[in-house]
């Protein structure tokens, strides 16, 4: 996060709307570093990631008069982004939900954690190894498909809940739903993980 | 394990009590039941080390490779921009 404070020059939307080449390259330069890796995360595949990128800013410039500047350009990209990446998935996966399809149990019960084993007490290295690190990448990876978008653009991507909500077309509600399940699904594997790798160590109580 | 009705209800809060951002009230009501409830109390503690893992991961050292941007700038006809900035 730590950016040695020089801010990125300001886009002006006139001037992208009138078709200003230069605005333009700057909103590339400025956002297909984060779109990309996006893409790459709920995708898992370069060359899918690839596309996307570019599908996202043909799009972009190709819509950019619809673009009503009541969200922030960013999150207007990020939108146009997942949802060419959904659209590569369920084409992979002709199975695949929708973000806004609601048969899955959004308003059920959470599901309630099976596993109780105390990991939390582990010292920093044995929580912090790069296997730990890469199992946890994995994790993100398996989950379900609207809650792993969910939970990379807030948590990984570090977008608002607003923001996030209004790249899904979701209520902030829903937002913070799928996120609290993402989390509790992701400590599930986290535990499951730890327990049969510290079998047999004494854990803190 | 305690199939406590206590605990199903709590558990929908428990993410953003985590974050700090629950209500004040549904603060007090955790806190109150974590009080006495070893499960709930675990569960809450690797919620927070689970969210503090994902935030070491560090993903955005994942970088778009150069050829990928030179790419990108070509589709889009910006050829004339690839080395300004970056
Ligand atoms: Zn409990």
């Amino acid at each position: 996060m730590s950016q040695n404070g020089s801010k990125p020059p300001p886009i002006s939307l006139e001037a992208l709307k009138a078709g200003d080449k230069a605005q333009f390259a700057l909103l590339v330069e400025q956002n297909s570093n984060q779109i990309y890796r996006l893409a790459l995360r709920i995708l898992g595949n370069e060359q899918d990631a690839e596309d996307v990128l570019q599908e996202t800013f043909i799009k972009a410039f190709r819509h950019i008069q619809d673009f009503d500047g009541r969200s922030r350009l960013s999150t207007w990209l990020y939108r146009i982004a997942t949802n060419e990446a959904l659209m590569l998935l369920r084409k992979r996966k002709p199975d695949t939900l929708s973000v806004d399809d609601t048969t899955e149990t959004d308003d059920g019960e959470l599901t309630e954690p099976v596993q109780i084993v105390d990991w939390a007490q582990l010292p920093e290295d044995e929580l912090l190894s790069s296997e730990t690190l890469a199992y946890v990448d994995q994790a993100i990876e398996a989950l379900p498909e609207r809650l792993k978008i969910t939970f990379i653009l807030r948590e990984v991507e570090g977008l608002s809940t607003l923001e996030a909500a209004e790249v899904l077309n979701i209520s902030e509600a829903a937002l913070k739903t799928r996120l609290s399940r993402a989390r509790l699904q992701l400590r599930e594997s986290l535990t499951e993980y730890f327990e049969g790798r510290f079998e047999g160590k004494v854990y803190g109580t | 394990m305690a199939h406590n009705e206590n605990c199903r209800q709590l558990l929908g809060s428990l993410s953003e009590y985590v974050d700090g951002t629950a209500e004040e009230s549904i603060c007090a009501d955790i806190e109150r039941h974590l009080a006495d409830c070893n499960n709930c109390r675990v569960v809450v503690d690797t919620l927070r080390r689970t969210v503090y893992l994902v935030r070491s991961t560090r993903p955005e050292e994942t970088v778009m490779p150069a050829e990928v941007r030179d790419r990108l700038y070509k589709v889009l006809n910006l050829e004339d921009y690839l080395n300004s900035g970056g």
